[in-house]
């Protein structure tokens, strides 16, 4: 009998040694020296400039043609790239680990711009489902409304809709900071644990229901408080930081940012504390 | 000999406090947690907003080579500790990253947070961090 084992072709990551090397139980140790030379973009990433600019007709294409279409002209150096055409097709724009100034004229389906880390995106019509699901960094516009669970798990980076939003915006977010022009549905900030939401309107029932952490700005009526949801007092860094970030968002110039209503969670259904309790010592 | 025991008591007891307001984990986020009026259990205040009149001069350089207006996700890039040594979350090794002995820490959170965030990105840019490694292997197109 031959052994199958000897004759399977090695992986990539396994001629790498990344299946042989034993990791449980000690702490992985990489050394870098912070004084390297200066780099601001992720290793392997396209190096685009803002000014050279083209466009894509995408009627024609499929959602991964379209990317794939989109990473080719990261490749060539294009920073500036107006997708014509989208006609709501899902899945747009994903998966964008580069510094690039993107621009939709139309609108997306559902997930468009989901598991994104650096580029500047907007989009100058409506959106579906799950918009920008898993944001990284970088910053997103939508100049209409959004579908339902806008912005799910986000990790960071800036998410701004100048109309209203569905339900479940924000659901299990871990960072960054969603900004709703309009209104926004029930369920908002539902299992949050970081981030922070702005919405300038009303918003539906169940608000930040069972949040574990992170903060919510209401601007407008709030149709019911969620399991753990509590106010809080809105404080003169809270009023600056909002000033600065409706500017950045293009939206809400003159709105009054002083009479907003500031959730948090009451931290009754959380318990980091349960998680880390030898790890709680104190430092620096 | 009663007199005595107090004494070295007391002596003890102030001692200690003296070392707890020296810990960041305890005097100053209690501190912090006072004027919030909430408990704070990981690592940092996750809700604590960055001063942008403390930013430096990298994160500057690096917000304007992003095309960004202000420093996007690493508001939520705070300084915590790891093994009793101060350090910075890396989100994308899953691991943290210890701040090296060199570099002195300033008095206060919103400093502390900047230099974090400053080693972040460096550290993430690096040719050496894990992801580069990991690229290499599963790289599809």
């Amino acid at each position: 009998m031959a052994n199958l084992k000897t004759n399977e072709k090695k992986t990539k990551a396994q001629s790498m040694g990344m299946h042989t090397e034993v990791l449980t139980g000690r702490t992985q140790q990489k050394f870098f020296n912070p004084d390297e030379a200066e780099n601001f973009y992720y290793f392997g990433t396209y190096d685009v400039d803002f000014n050279k600019r083209t466009d894509l007709d995408v009627k024609e294409m499929s959602a991964p043609e379209a990317n794939k279409e989109i990473d080719n002209l990261m490749s060539q150096g294009y920073g500036t790239i107006v997708i014509k055409n989208p006609q709501g097709k899902h899945s747009l724009g994903v998966g964008i680990l580069n510094k690039l100034n993107l621009i939709f004229e139309g609108s997306l389906g559902y997930f468009g711009m989901g598991s994104c880390d650096g580029p500047t995106v907007r989009i100058n019509g409506r959106v579906g489902w799950s918009c920008a699901e898993n944001l990284m960094a970088g910053k997103v516009v939508i100049e209409k409304n959004a579908g339902s669970c806008f912005g799910a798990a986000i990790r960071g980076g800036d998410l701004i809709c100048k109309g209203s939003v569905g339900a479940r915006t924000g659901i299990d977010m871990k960072g960054g900071t969603i900004i709703i022009g309009g209104d926004a549905g029930a369920f908002t900030g539902f299992m949050m644990q970081r981030g922070r939401i702005i919405i300038l309107g009303d918003v539906g029932i169940n608000l930040g229901d069972s949040m574990y952490d992170g903060t919510i700005f209401i601007g407008g009526s709030i149709g019911s408080y969620g399991s753990d949801a509590v106010d809080a007092e809105l404080t003169k860094s809270d009023q600056d930081w909002l000033t600065r970030k409706l500017k950045v968002a293009e939206i809400g110039e003159n709105f009054d940012v002083s009479k907003m209503k500031k959730i948090v969670a009451g931290k009754k259904l959380w318990n980091y504390d349960n998680l880390e309790p030898t790890e709680k010592k104190g430092a620096i | 000999m009663a007199k005595k025991k107090t004494k070295v008591k007391t002596k003890v007891k102030s001692k200690d406090k003296k070392e707890k307001k020296l810990k960041l984990g305890t005097f100053k986020e209690t501190a912090r947690e006072k004027l919030i009026g909430q408990h704070i259990g990981y690592r940092y205040d996750v809700n604590l907003l960055p001063d942008y009149k403390r930013i430096t001069p990298f994160l500057k350089k690096y917000v304007e080579a992003m095309g960004w207006d202000d420093l996007n996700w690493l508001e939520d890039v705070h300084m915590g500790y790891e093994e009793d040594r101060p350090a910075v979350f890396c989100r994308n090794a899953n691991g943290w990253v210890t701040i090296p002995k060199s570099i002195k820490l300033p008095n206060n959170q919103q400093d502390r947070d900047m230099i974090a965030r400053e080693l972040l990105v460096k550290f993430q840019m690096s040719p050496k961090h894990p992801l580069v490694d990991l690229k290499k292997a599963y790289l599809k197109f």
